[in-house]
């Protein structure tokens, strides 16, 4: 009987500090710690990376980032990343000025590709940035777009 | 409650690609409203993607993703019939869970 309690406690304990540790975000398995809010607190593309923990990554030509040269309309600005680095783990998308500089950041198990669509909101004529991790290692591509008309508002 | 998302998930080759359009506002929190007050920032914080019990998509988003956000992604595997569940979670707490199945 007292082996039974002893078994619930832990139990018990163990699903509390689970609780405890997501609320925290140190469940998150992409960034550790309380990282998960300051990422999307960052306010440039250095502050970022200081985040995340990581230097600037390298370009790289295996990552082909898709956006249009002009977008007329910022609010919904289409980016297609494709990367074909060994092992893409995560892909992470960014505009420098954007007063929230991350704008999203995709965490992708083995059998996922590294493939994104999506439309992300651009207040002006700037860089998108994408940041894939490949094996462990960050690396990094971008192209300007020119936005006529800003979609931060 | 949420409106429901359009998902379209279709087999090809051992590869499944998955088309998601969620709707959400995704409201930044520095929009004016026409008496000028700001409107508090309200959008979609985390997206999951499950292919049966596996998770095959996470995705964390900022504010900066676009209203209705568009989602393309592509994982190996995947046969027709067999069910995609896509979940998010905004600010406010409030979540939206849909399900489809593969096509070919």
């Amino acid at each position: 009987m007292d082996r039974e309690r002893r078994k619930a406690l832990k139990t018990g304990g163990s699903i509390a500090l689970l609780g405890l540790f997501a609320s925290l975000g140190l469940a998150h398995p992409a960034f550790a710690g309380a990282a998960k809010k300051s990422i999307f607190e960052a306010k440039s593309l250095d502050e970022l990376l200081d985040a995340m923990g990581v230097g600037l990554p390298e370009n790289s030509d295996f990552i082909q980032l898709t956006a249009p040269e002009i977008a007329e309309n910022g609010a919904f600005v289409p980016v297609t990343i494709t990367s074909r680095l060994p092992r893409t783990e995560q892909i992470t998308i960014l505009v420098e000025k954007n007063p929230s500089t991350l704008t999203a950041n995709f965490i992708l198990p083995e059998g996922t590709e590294g493939f994104i669509t999506t439309r992300i909101k651009m207040g002006q004529t700037d860089n998108v940035v994408v940041l894939v991790k490949a094996d462990g290692k960050f690396y990094r591509a971008s192209r300007e777009v020119k936005v006529t008309l800003g979609g931060c508002g | 409650m949420a409106n429901p998302m359009k998902i379209r998930a279709t087999a090809k080759e051992g590869v499944t690609e998955v088309r998601i359009l969620m709707t959400h506002e995704m409201e930044t929190g520095r929009r004016k409203d026409e008496a000028g007050n700001l409107v508090p920032a309200w959008y979609i914080t985390d997206v999951t993607v499950m292919h049966g019990q596996r998770t095959v998509l996470q995705g964390q988003f900022g504010t900066s993703v676009s209203k209705n956000p568009y989602l393309v992604f592509r994982f190996k595997g995947g046969k027709p019939g067999e069910k995609i569940a896509v979940k998010w979670l905004d600010n406010h707490g409030e979540s939206r869970l849909d399900e489809t199945e593969i096509v070919e």
